[in-house]
């Protein structure tokens, strides 16, 4: 297709405006499908069996009570999942943890699983299921794990990107290194160096939604599969390769979704929810707990980060550099890269180095959570920035500003920066009014930058015009935030209708050629730009079409305000045909009109967001409470405003929960304590206060309107922009997220 | 499992006096439901005493109130006389859980829990609650702080149910206050609580007082030192600072995923300060 993605300044009509969303009214009166929603006749309560231990050779599994109990249909272990992973690690990981294979390696591994004919047998089976463990030692801290003493997780892994390569074992799976210049020479010309070691603890995503889905595979090796999911593709090539089945015979349909953050981007009970079904020949529905969800599932990295940074007096970085520690769970992943690649990405920076090492513990496998790494990594370096802007004695925004990075800049992770918005988000900040209002007493105020790179990836969406000219689109990227108007409305502005001739729905895998997932902030971006791409190839069609109804070429037919208008003066006397009167005639004209795109969206401009907040603590008792709240954040375009601005808004509130109190914790034995929402405190709405925002929009000159993606970087400035107010507030440098109140105590007492 | 909506006070009794394996009352059932939920219990009776009409009300007498052991806390809060006269076990009553919750949930059950968190039971410490137990053999009568032995555990014999927390009359001059330390703003747990009852002489002194920590040790403590702290005072900064020092001391908290020993001691004192402060200004004090 010869579609050209490049921006073009132009007027909207539709993108901007702030239509009603076509799924809210569903999803506020509980018709909304979820993941537990989806029944089948006939269809059995699966349930998995967990390990209690944090780290254990699993010596025998005999299922033989279980299986005999009366009302159980199947039991699966390891066994029924064979290794069919043909050296592909990273398969091989999500394999092992869906379900233990020799070893158990953290509280809440997966060892089997049930499927009966109700709760309750499951349940009980579940109990009838002995195994004969052998305890190892554990380790749960990231320092502790690198340890040479430390418990090894794995004999066969040896720190990669290393050279040499080392001879012994270790549990630092990765080490990766960005940067450019000299940082040696770069601290050695500083005035200033402010030198630190911070801690982040480890949080979830925390989605409202638990895992669920339903699998029902047929003796015939097709199958089906309803989840709730950021991804029904990649769900079904890891399904279908982890099962052995052919993957066009796994039709994967994606639920509304009550959350997922990153959490839902990684397959957990689904591969087992498939095997107990195949083994059962039944459907097999598999909701996962709370419990499950938090012990099992999707947690985000704990983390060690050392910053060193180096300024002239005048106010100018002369070098940075980081070393990340960041724990991946049982198995590698990029999160310290990540961290290593994101950390000085706001700045222009002549010397720099960041180092990250991925690191192996008895906790569950990391999985993305929004912006994955960027929060801890701007923790960091954001709070050393602030530190070495007081010890300069200049204004934090100022000394931002005057190392900012800009179009030309080299990035600390490589590329050389587009047109970016970290600029102009710095300069709106330093002229927002929250940053001139007064402030009482224990109150301090706090800011701090963010990035993220977004993605693009591969996207597919079909449009079809039906017979009376109004608008289907499927598209293959799960509607996560709204996605499903915003491209209502890019398909609305394109083809020149109104927005509500438009219904988008989420196509299921058998419908819809392949497509990424809703990751990386690429839903908006990517299936915008495939719908605007099929909109223009319908409106080829239709144009060709009006030329056949009126007997003109092609050539002098354009399309205008939703009609194909007969252009030049020879044609002059024929009234303008509208999508509604081209479909009509369609039957006689060639058949269906349809717009179709398959595409690699490529270019997704990188995006940033500086955010202000004002802190008041309880000296007697280290209490916390956010009393204003300001994201500036740049959108590229905001397609629909009112849902980048809730992006926003619901990125700073997780960023303030992880800040302040969000942890998990793990006891002496490895296991976790507050595996529940009650001790695992995510904010209530009465801990929040209204967050403002305002988006500022720079265009990505990779997008036909414009548009950068705005899913994720809103998570990344919380953390440093809320431990430089409470840092402010009670003038001692808070260096361990989440500053709980008595980490706050603590610290005030240690002072 | 059976369940079972008994009529009658009695036919409760009977029922859990005559059950074979675990037996359950259910007021609330706020507590009873999550455990059962959690997969910590399986219960092979429970009984519903919300159905039996005379638990479920507040009567106000000459002595002062009865509330029956299957009276929502929302009702408490509902209940302009009560609140007037001890407005901080009516506040404490009025944390547990969320709205939802309190529309559901007992301070009968909240002590029988056991809970040493509990919200309501250190304010019914400091007022000098007591409960009215009937059973099998009879009823009695003890002081609140003698129902829960320890985390989960109470002194309730096979077959006996709280029928009622009574709640003296008010001397004039008296205030109660509750506070509870959480890291959210509600739906939360306490770390430490800290309740506080006192009444004024006619000097304007504190003439009595008792106060009460919660989160601190197996059960709620009553904290006689603390008490004695404030009383002849009107809680001038000496005052306050001893009774700190009294909560800080008597407070023997472990370290667990809500707290640290360091913090829930410094803590209490600091709540039971802030408590005293509300009670003596609800007591008239200035």
């Amino acid at each position: 297709m010869d579609f050209d993605p490049s921006y073009t300044a132009q007027q909207f009509k539709s993108v901007g405006t702030r239509p009603l969303r076509p799924d809210g009214v569903d999803k506020v009166t509980g018709r909304a499908r979820y993941g537990a929603d989806f029944n089948m006749p006939g269809q059995l309560v699966g349930r998995v069996l967990r390990s209690p231990h944090a780290h254990a050779i699993i010596r025998k599994i005999d299922t033989s009570k279980a299986e005999a109990l009366k009302g159980v249909k199947a039991v699966v272990t390891a066994a029924d999942l064979p290794d069919l992973t043909d050296g592909d690690a990273d398969l091989y990981a999500i394999l092992s943890n869906c379900m233990a294979r020799d070893k158990a390696f953290y509280d809440g591994h997966a060892v089997a699983a049930v499927a009966a004919i109700d709760a309750r047998t499951a349940r009980r089976a579940l109990k009838l299921i002995e195994i004969d463990y052998e305890v190892l030692p554990h380790v749960t801290d990231v320092d502790e794990a690198m340890k040479d003493s430390a418990p090894l997780l794995h004999e066969s892994v040896f720190t990669d990107g290393v050279d040499p390569a080392p001879a012994k074992p270790s549990n630092v799976a990765r080490r990766s290194q960005y940067g450019h210049g000299d940082v040696d020479a770069g601290f050695a010309d500083a005035d200033m160096v402010v030198e630190r070691t911070y801690r982040t603890e480890q949080t979830h995503q925390g989605y409202i939604e638990p895992h669920a889905c339903v699998a029902s595979v047929n003796n015939d090796g097709t199958g089906e599969l309803w989840v709730c999911t950021q991804g029904h593709f990649v769900y079904r090539q890891w399904c279908a390769d982890l099962l052995g089945m052919d993957v066009s015979k796994l039709r994967v349909t994606s639920s509304e979704i009550g959350g997922g953050f990153g959490g839902k981007t990684h397959v957990w009970a689904e591969p087992v929810a498939l095997a107990l079904s195949r083994k059962a020949g039944r459907p097999v529905k598999l909701v996962m707990s709370r419990d499950e969800v938090f012990r099992a599932s999707g947690p985000t990295s704990a983390t060690s980060i050392d910053v060193k940074i180096g300024a002239k007096k005048d106010g100018t970085i002369t070098a940075a550099s980081a070393t990340l520690r960041y724990t991946c769970g049982p198995w590698v992943g990029m999160w310290a890269e990540l961290g290593a690649m994101t950390a000085f990405a706001p700045y222009d920076l002549k010397n720099v180095r960041t180092v990250g090492y991925e690191v192996l513990v008895n906790r569950p496998k990391v999985s993305a959570y929004r912006a994955p790494s960027a929060p801890m990594a701007a923790f960091a370096v954001e709070s050393a920035v602030d530190e070495l802007a007081r010890k300069i004695g200049m204004d934090p925004v100022d000394f931002r500003i005057a190392n900012v990075a800009k179009e030309g800049t080299r990035a600390s992770y490589g590329p050389v920066y587009g047109p970016i918005g970290i600029g102009p988000t710095l300069e709106a900040v330093k002229e927002h009014p929250h940053m001139k209002a007064p402030l009482g007493k224990n109150q301090g105020r706090g800011m701090a930058c963010g990035f993220w790179f977004n993605f693009g990836g591969q996207t597919c969406t079909d449009l079809n015009i039906g017979a009376d000219g109004t608008v289907t689109i499927a598209v293959g990227t799960v509607d996560v935030g709204g996605s499903r108007a915003s491209l209502s409305m890019v398909a609305a502005e394109e083809l020149g209708i109104p927005y509500e001739q438009v219904k988008a729905i989420v196509a299921d895998t058998s419908s819809l050629g392949y497509n990424d997932m809703t990751d990386g902030s690429r839903g908006t971006f990517s299936s915008s730009m495939a719908t605007i791409s099929a909109a223009r190839n319908a409106i080829r069609i239709m144009r060709a079409r009006a030329a056949q109804m009126w007997g003109i070429p092609v050539e002098d037919v354009v399309w205008e305000e939703g009609h194909a208008k007969a252009a030049g003066a020879k044609h002059g006397n024929l009234p303008p045909l509208s999508v509604r009167e081209i479909a009509a005639a369609a039957g006689n004209t060639g058949g269906p009109i349809a717009g179709h795109s398959e595409l690699v969206a490529d270019g997704a401009g990188v995006s940033f967001a500086t955010h202000i907040c004002d802190i008041e603590v309880d000296p007697e008792t280290g209490q916390t409470r956010v009393l204003r709240y300001t994201v500036v954040q740049d959108a590229g375009k905001a397609v629909h405003p009112t849902y980048v601005e809730g992006q926003y808004q619901g990125g700073a509130a997780q960023g303030i929960g992880w800040a302040l109190n969000e942890e998990y914790i793990y006891g002496k034995d490895g296991r976790l304590q507050n595996p529940g929402f009650l001790d695992y405190r995510i904010p209530v709405c009465s801990d929040l206060p209204m967050i403002d925002t305002q988006i500022l929009e720079i265009p990505n000159p990779n997008h036909p309107y414009g548009i950068r993606g705005v899913g994720e970087t809103s998570i990344v400035p919380p953390l440093a922009a809320i431990a430089n107010a409470v840092s402010n507030a009670v003038g001692v440098r808070m260096t361990h997220i989440p500053m709980s109140p008595p980490r706050i105590l603590a610290a005030l007492e240690a002072e | 499992m059976e369940y079972v909506l008994p009529a009658s006070l009695n036919d409760a009794i009977g029922l859990l006096a005559g059950a074979k394996g675990n037996a359950f009352v259910l007021a609330g059932g706020s507590d009873l439901l999550v455990r059962m939920k959690g997969d910590f219990i399986e219960p092979d009776l429970i009984v519903d005493i919300k159905g039996i009409g005379e638990l479920a009300q507040i009567v106000q007498t000459a002595d002062g109130f009865t509330v029956g052991s299957a009276v929502p806390c929302a009702v408490m809060g509902e209940n302009t006389a009560l609140r007037k006269a001890w407005p901080g076990v009516v506040e404490a009553a009025n944390l547990i859980g969320s709205k939802q919750v309190q529309g559901r949930c007992t301070i009968a059950g909240n002590l029988c829990n056991a809970s040493p968190a509990a919200d309501s039971v250190p304010a019914l410490v400091a007022a000098g609650a007591r409960a009215v137990i009937a059973g099998p053999s009879g009823k009695r009568t003890i002081a609140v702080e003698d129902v829960p032995t320890g985390p989960g555990k109470t002194s309730l014999a096979k077959g006996e149910i709280v029928e009622a927390i009574v709640l003296d009359k008010r001397p004039s001059n008296s205030g109660d206050a509750y506070l509870r330390f959480i890291p959210r703003t509600e739906m939360d747990i306490a770390v430490v609580s800290a309740g506080v009852n006192l009444t004024l002489g006619a000097d304007g002194a504190v003439a009595s007082a008792r106060v009460a920590l919660g989160a601190v040790a197996a059960t709620v403590l009553l904290v006689s030192e603390a008490a004695d702290a404030i009383v002849g005072t009107r809680l001038d900064d000496t005052a306050m600072e001893k009774l700190a020092q009294a909560c800080s001391a008597a407070a023997s908290p472990i370290d667990d995923k809500r707290g640290t020993v360091h913090f829930r001691k410094k803590v209490a004192g600091v709540l039971a300060t802030r408590a005293a402060r509300i009670a003596y200004e609800r007591a008239g004090g200035k």
